[in-house]
Order: structure tokens, then sequence, then C-alpha cells
């Protein structure tokens, strides 16, 4: 047996190493420096500041992380939805929310 | 003339990156170009040993940019081949001897009078990293086949685009190709997949690339081996010619009895 299994042997620490490999980048790649976070932050803002209101002293952002994945996960409490758009004329409604969860991928680099 | 400023980097040290410089520097000088090897490796100063240049270094990088002495009079010309110099880096100074400032001067002052300035970057990601890669047009990433080194290079590779860097190539170093027969080593697809980036060449382990640095010997001006042939290739790749990324054999035999004991992975 050891002889014919010595024939047939063939090693797997490759597929080891690329799936460690894969796993620890994802993590590597979603290191996100506190400047562009705060850049994102005010990003976010600004877009959805368009269509809702929104608590800035509220909002939570982060990367969380687990095993094999990273998402981006932001808090963010509305206040008051617009009903038109910003500049567009129109009357606008006052709605509740709050505690609206978005949830999105992040395979930046 | 348009100078092509390449800097060598790769994040983890002991990959290759002095080795790679000193080859592709040769080798582009070999083929009629006129080459500046700068070693950036300022306090660890080693391109000049590979190169076989070390005797005769009078003045030095640092030299340059504080002043002491005309970038003509520190530039070391290689005998071997034409065209080829060296700019060795200080020994006994620190990274910490040459500002961004002066480095871009520097580059520029290189700039026009080469066809290509290749420069050594130190290993690490920190000041002597950067310096290194300021003022370079094109970056080529050093890994061998091994986690820490292909998470290093990515690590590299993000700081390179962050900076602006759009051409950027990977070199494998120290490819294996009987371990990864036998399932024990990364292959070139798996680097190249994780990594998401171009390959410009995969240099085999070759004994050749230490009996050519304990010589002082560039590969290209002297012995003929699986390395110094993809060297060549890697050459003729940066030069635009379309070489088809051949995965060399290394050390392994080519004969007939060599081929049966692959197919068997013995």
């Amino acid at each position: 047996m050891g002889f014919l299994s010595r024939f047939f042997k063939v090693g797997n620490s490759k597929q080891n190493a690329k799936e460690r490999l894969q796993v620890v980048l994802i993590h590597d790649r979603a290191d996100i420096s506190a400047g562009m976070m705060e850049c994102l932050r005010r990003d976010i803002i600004s877009v959805i500041s368009n269509y809702m209101d929104i608590s800035e002293e509220g909002i939570e952002l982060e990367l969380e992380k687990d095993k094999s994945s990273v998402a981006l996960v932001a808090n963010i409490p509305v206040l008051r939805v617009k009903r038109r758009l910003e500049g567009t004329p129109g009357k606008e409604e006052k709605i509740h929310a709050e505690g609206k969860k978005k949830r999105s991928q992040n395979r930046k680099r | 003339m348009d100078t092509r400023i390449i800097v060598v980097t790769s994040g983890k040290g002991g990959v290759g990156k002095t080795t790679v410089t000193a080859n592709l520097s040769a080798c582009l000088a070999k083929q009629g170009y006129s080459v500046v090897a700068v070693d950036a490796d300022i306090g660890l100063r080693n391109l000049d040993v590979v190169m076989g240049l070390e005797n005769r270094i009078v003045y030095n990088l640092v030299d340059v940019v504080e002043n002491a002495c005309r970038l003509q009079q520190a530039l070391v010309r290689d005998k071997r081949v034409d065209n080829l110099y060296l700019l060795p880096a200080a020994q006994t100074r620190t990274k910490d001897a040459v500002t961004p400032d002066q480095m871009r001067y520097l580059c520029n002052s290189l700039r026009g009078s080469f066809d290509f300035v290749l420069i050594d970057s130190p290993a690490g990601i920190e000041s002597g990293f950067r310096n290194a890669a300021l003022c370079a047009d094109e970056a080529l990433v050093v890994a061998t086949p091994e986690v820490s080194s292909v998470r290093d290079a990515d690590r590299i590779i993000g700081l390179l685009e962050a900076d602006g860097k759009n051409s950027i190539n990977l070199i494998v170093n120290r490819f294996r190709q009987k371990m990864v027969d036998k399932g024990n080593m990364l292959d070139v697809n798996d680097v190249s997949e994780v990594l998401a980036v171009k390959i410009i060449g995969v240099v085999p382990e070759d004994d050749s690339v230490v009996i050519s640095s304990n010589k002082g010997e560039p590969l290209s001006l002297g012995l003929q081996s699986p390395a110094a042939k993809a060297f060549k290739d890697i050459t003729d790749r940066l030069l635009g010619k379309d070489v088809p990324l051949s995965l060399p054999q290394g050390e392994q035999g080519r004969g007939f009895l060599a081929g049966l004991m692959r197919m068997l992975r013995l």
C-alpha cells in the first residue's frame, strides 16, 4: 500500500495555501483608513439627504467582518422621508421612519 | 530621450527584488538600451554586490541628493556591457537621509539621460518604499509562490494603485514546477487569480542565481540557465514583444526518464 500511495499521492498544501490567502486578503483589502471612512460617511449623508432627513449624529457605519466575507453595515436613523426630490416643486409630507438598515457587500481593495 | 522609470518592489524581504533589478538591468543593457540601476535601499546596500560593482563605488545616492558630488561622479559604469550604470545606496545612513523632494529631483535628473531607470526598492511599506516608488512610471512587483509573500504583494499593489500607478506587473520568483506538480505549491494561475494583476514573468528556482550572485556576475552577462532565460523573456515583454508565458521547468531534468518520473509524480 505504501508503494502504491507513493505513486498516487498528491499533496494538498497548495489548496490550503490558496484558501488561507483568499480569506486573509478579504480582510486585508477591507481595511479602510479613518480618513476614507469619514469621506464615505459624508458622501452617504449627502446622497441620502436628497431623499430623506436623517439624524447625522445617530449614524453607525462600520465594516463587519466574518470568516469569509466583509460587509459594509450602516445604521442610519431616518427622521423624515421626502416626498419629492430636493428642488422640485410640490408638497412634502412628513413620514416618520426609524432604524432602517442598509447592507451591501464591499469588495474594495 | 523617453525614459521609463520602473520600481522593483515586493513588500516582503528576501523574495528577489535585488536579483530581479540586477538581471533585468543587465539584460536591457545587453539589448542596447542605456540603463541605470538605482539602489534605493539606503543603509542596506546590496545591489552593488549582486552586480559585482562593489569595489568601484566612490560616491552614492545620498551624496548626490546632498550635493556632495555630481550625479555623473556617483554613477558606476559596468565594464562588461555598454550603457549599464549603477547608482549605489549609502551604507552608513538610514532611509530618512533622503526626502521625497530630493528623490523627485534625482529622478528628474535621470530622466532624459537613460532609456531605463530601474529602482531597487527596500522591503517594507515605509518611507524607503515610498521614495523608491515616488517617481516610477511602472512597477514590477516580485513575489514568491508563498502565502506570506503573496499577501505582502497584495498590500504593495494596493498602495501602488492608491498612488495612481497604472502599470503594475507581477514577477513570480523562485517558482518550483516540481512542487506545483505535487500539489504543494501555489501555481502561477493561483497567484494571478488571487492578486488580479498581470504576470510579466515566472522565474524558476535555480542554483545559478546563487552562483551568479557569488560571482557578482548577473546571469544575463554570463551563465546560461532557466532563470537567465526567464529574465530574458521578461525583458522582451517589457520591451513590448509578445513572448508567451511558458512555465519554466527549473532544475528539473528534461529527458525521457525525467518525463516519466514527472508523470508518476515521483
